[in-house]
């Protein structure tokens, strides 16, 4: 068996209800976790794009895209290694706004994490970072020592190094 | 999929018409050529049953005893017409007692459109009576599914359903319509489906991919053809045949495979799989080419896939580019509808004989023969055999009837000794293994193919399962064969229980009904028959009869289904007793 490895999938489809569990089903019923799931609008008007981060085998990759190219309403489907890919994942912390004026370190930690602050008000500010996961957990563990109110972070979203040719395929399907 | 012209697909409306959502989805199921469908009333379909009472001299309904039923029907009707077949229901309930077939359908490529009522839509998610969630629990079952709020979304989903069904690698579709949406007036115009935009039914035929396959054809020594399902789905019998006769090539087949060819055909090897054929079992181990068409490489057919054909090249012939290296490595893979590959396929191919080759088979099926199916089918000792009862029907049906069988040993005996003539004349749940399809599947198949005897082949376990479809036939007259292989037990599993857990019986002995009398109580002809003497007198009558009629042949409690591969065992260790 060769490695496990971590690979983007990216799924691109029609935008209608109940896809979403149509395409989960089929790591599910596999035991594949997620270990991240984005959905968002794609560079084509109409069509959706799923980025879907999991962990397995090459071997086993190339089977599940083959399951998700059967599904009626999924145009094409691709998976990529880290290398093959731009991708970044982005958070958001909310912490006391007290902090920010008495923790002098909090303002460093702001400035080299090349964090945002979003938004302050008196009780609380939010802070937004996106980047790498190892960056964000690096800024989850400075951050912790002071307190966070909340944390959120998001879905791996990519692009690929080399060209998707989705629009191109779509003109082969309309033929 | 669809292989006769249906006077009413020519007047597929065209003119705008303003009408209910309900009587909308019966103008779509007759623009689609539909003539019968199988299903059970309910509060959120009962709109569309009242059309269906206005309709019913052109749509015939078929009032089965339990929705599985109705999807087993329609499986049925549409195995052996190639048309898609149809089943409706009503929501809860209803709906999740369609779910058997249609797992049934997505596994063994069978078309079929499912429609299912569903509560009001500003009821949706309000746990309001018989609602259940029909999209998310068929999603992992159909090849794709819709719910329709809007009576103007009925011509345009109905389109897609049909085609999707039908086109490419066939399937189940489930479209789940809301009671508001049923009532509502609309604009109706339809207008047939032909392409769906990110669906590609049939991957292109690739011209190198056929010259790679036809050149280690022609170069092989001890080329070996699997062939499955997908010659009759993809209507290339004649194509097949051509390519098997021209390349001289042992042909061997998977359970939905058989009857693409006739049995009898000279290059015809028999069955290969777990309780397949010793010849193309064994030798499938030993092939220097192994020709895969139409087939998706299931455990059942490899058992241990680390020691499957690791000898041979192998060229899969496929439509569903997801099949493809999937079980089986493919060192050729030709992308493509049956029909057009084989067509391609054929004038590249040398002319062959392969005569010591295929003498393996031969002596291989002398042994088999000698060992295990003169016993089945000639028995000398005083119990009947489901062999013998097999022998008894191919020699009235010469290969004509359709046959449709359970699951279990009943099943491997039905598709092992059953004669085949005509393509399409296997109709059994070959890939989900679901007891109870038989009976309301011969219902389907009889009237898929009213001109043809349909015999139903079924184990005394799953007649239990769906017997309630006796009420069916008893209503609809339609005049199917009931063979029940009565050994009171849940033979395969006390096979296994035999083989591999020390004879540990655990409930697998059946204290059987009266079945004659259970028959007679929906007033079907019946008999039993306990006794060599009396079968074949028994089998002539049942044939010969005009209505429906039920035969329960009491058969050796214990005996065995062999050949027999082990559950991980190699196809080369294939046992004989």
């Amino acid at each position: 068996m060769s490695e496990t490895k971590t690979y983007t999938v990216s799924i691109y489809t029609e935008n209608n209800i109940g896809l979403l569990n149509r395409i989960s089903a089929i790591f599910q019923r596999r035991k594949i976790n997620i270990e991240s799931l984005n959905t968002s609008i794609s560079e084509i008007e109409g069509v959706s794009r799923f980025t879907i981060v999991i962990n397995l085998t090459e071997e086993r990759m190339k089977k599940i895209i083959g399951q998700l190219e059967k599904q009626v309403e999924v145009i094409r489907a691709f998976y990529h290694t880290d290398e093959e890919t731009i991708f970044l994942e982005t958070c958001l912390f909310k912490i006391k706004s007290d902090l920010l004026f008495e923790e002098r370190q909090i303002q460093n930690i702001i400035k080299e994490s090349n964090a945002r602050i979003v938004t302050v008000n008196k009780e609380f500010f939010v802070l937004e970072k996106a980047g790498r996961r190892s960056e964000i957990e690096l800024l989850y563990r400075e951050l912790s020592a002071f307190g966070i109110m909340q944390f959120v972070r998001s879905g791996r979203i990519a692009v690929t190094k080399d060209e998707m040719k989705i629009s191109t395929l779509l003109k082969e399907f309309a033929e | 999929m669809e292989t006769q012209t249906i006077k009413l697909q020519d007047t597929a409306v065209e003119a705008t018409q303003r009408i209910t959502g309900k009587e909308a989805i019966i103008k779509c199921l007759l623009a689609e050529g539909v003539d019968t469908l199988y299903g059970y009333p309910g509060g959120a379909i009962m709109p569309v049953y009242d059309e269906l009472y206005k309709y019913r001299e052109q749509l015939h309904h078929v009032l089965t005893r339990h929705e599985q039923g109705a999807t087993h029907a329609a499986q049925g009707y549409a195995r052996v017409s190639g048309r898609v077949g149809v089943a409706i229901a009503t929501s809860g309930p209803g709906a999740t007692n369609l779910i058997t077939g249609i797992a049934d359908a997505q596994i063994d490529s069978t078309p079929m459109v499912c429609i299912t009522g569903q509560v009001a839509s500003h009821l949706l998610g309000s746990d309001a009576f018989q609602e259940t969630d029909i999209i998310g629990i068929s999603t992992p079952v159909t090849k794709w599914n819709h719910q329709i709020t809007r009576a103007s979304e009925i011509p345009e989903v109905m389109a897609k359903a049909f085609y999707i069904a039908k086109s490419g690698r066939p399937g189940p579709v489930l479209i789940d319509i809301t009671k508001d949406a049923q009532f509502e007036e609309f604009d109706f115009a339809y207008k047939k489906c032909t392409a769906v935009r990110s669906y590609k039914p049939v991957p292109k035929l690739d011209p190198d991919a056929v010259q790679a396959a036809a050149d280690l054809i022609n170069s092989a020594k001890r080329p070996m053809i699997v062939w499955g399902q997908g010659v009759i789905l993809g209507k290339a019998e004649e194509e097949f045949k051509a390519v098997v006769e021209k390349s001289g090539v042992p042909a061997a087949w998977t359970i939905l495979g058989v009857s693409a060819i006739p049995t009898d055909h000279p290059l015809n090897v028999g069955m290969v799989g777990m309780h397949g054929n010793y010849g193309p079992n064994i030798l499938t181990n030993e092939c220097d080419v192994l020709i895969a068409i139409g087939m998706r490489f299931d455990d059942r057919v490899t058992g241990n896939l680390e020691t499957y054909a690791k000898q041979a090249k192998v060229i899969h012939f496929e439509i569903d580019p997801a099949e493809v290296n999937k079980n089986v490595n493919a060192d050729v893979a030709v992308l493509g509808d049956s029909k057009e590959s084989l067509a391609a396929l054929l004038p590249l191919l040398e002319k062959k004989e392969h005569t010591d080759w295929h003498n393996r088979f031969k002596e291989m099926y002398q042994i088999e023969y000698d060992k295990i199916i003169k016993n089945d089918i000639k028995p000398e000792k005083e119990g009947l055999t489901m062999g013998e009862v097999l022998e008894g029907i191919n020699e009235v049906s010469k290969g004509e009837a359709v046959i449709v069988s359970d699951v279990g040993q009943h099943q491997m005996i039905a598709c092992r000794y059953a004669k085949f003539n005509k393509s399409k004349s296997n109709v059994t749940s070959g890939g989900l293994g679901t007891m109870g399809f038989a009976l309301p599947a011969a219902i389907g198949a009889k009237m898929g193919a009213p001109e043809r005897p349909v015999v139903a082949i079924i184990g005394d376990g799953g007649y239990q399962m769906t017997i309630q479809e006796l009420g069916t036939i008893f209503q609809t007259k339609v005049p199917v064969k009931i063979v029940v292989l009565n050994n009171d037990f849940l033979g395969m599993v006390r096979q296994w229980q035999q083989l591999f857990f020390d004879r540990r019986y655990a409930s697998t002995e059946l204290i059987n009904p009266d079945f004659v009398a259970i028959a007679k109580g929906y007033f079907i002809d019946a008999k039993r028959v306990t006794k060599r003497d009396e079968l074949e007198g028994a089998i002539a009558e049942m044939m010969a009869a005009e209505g429906p009629y039920f035969l329960e042949v009491k058969v050796e409690k214990e005996d065995n289904v062999f050949p027999m591969i082990p559950t991980g065992a190699s196809v080369s260790d294939i046992r004989l007793e």
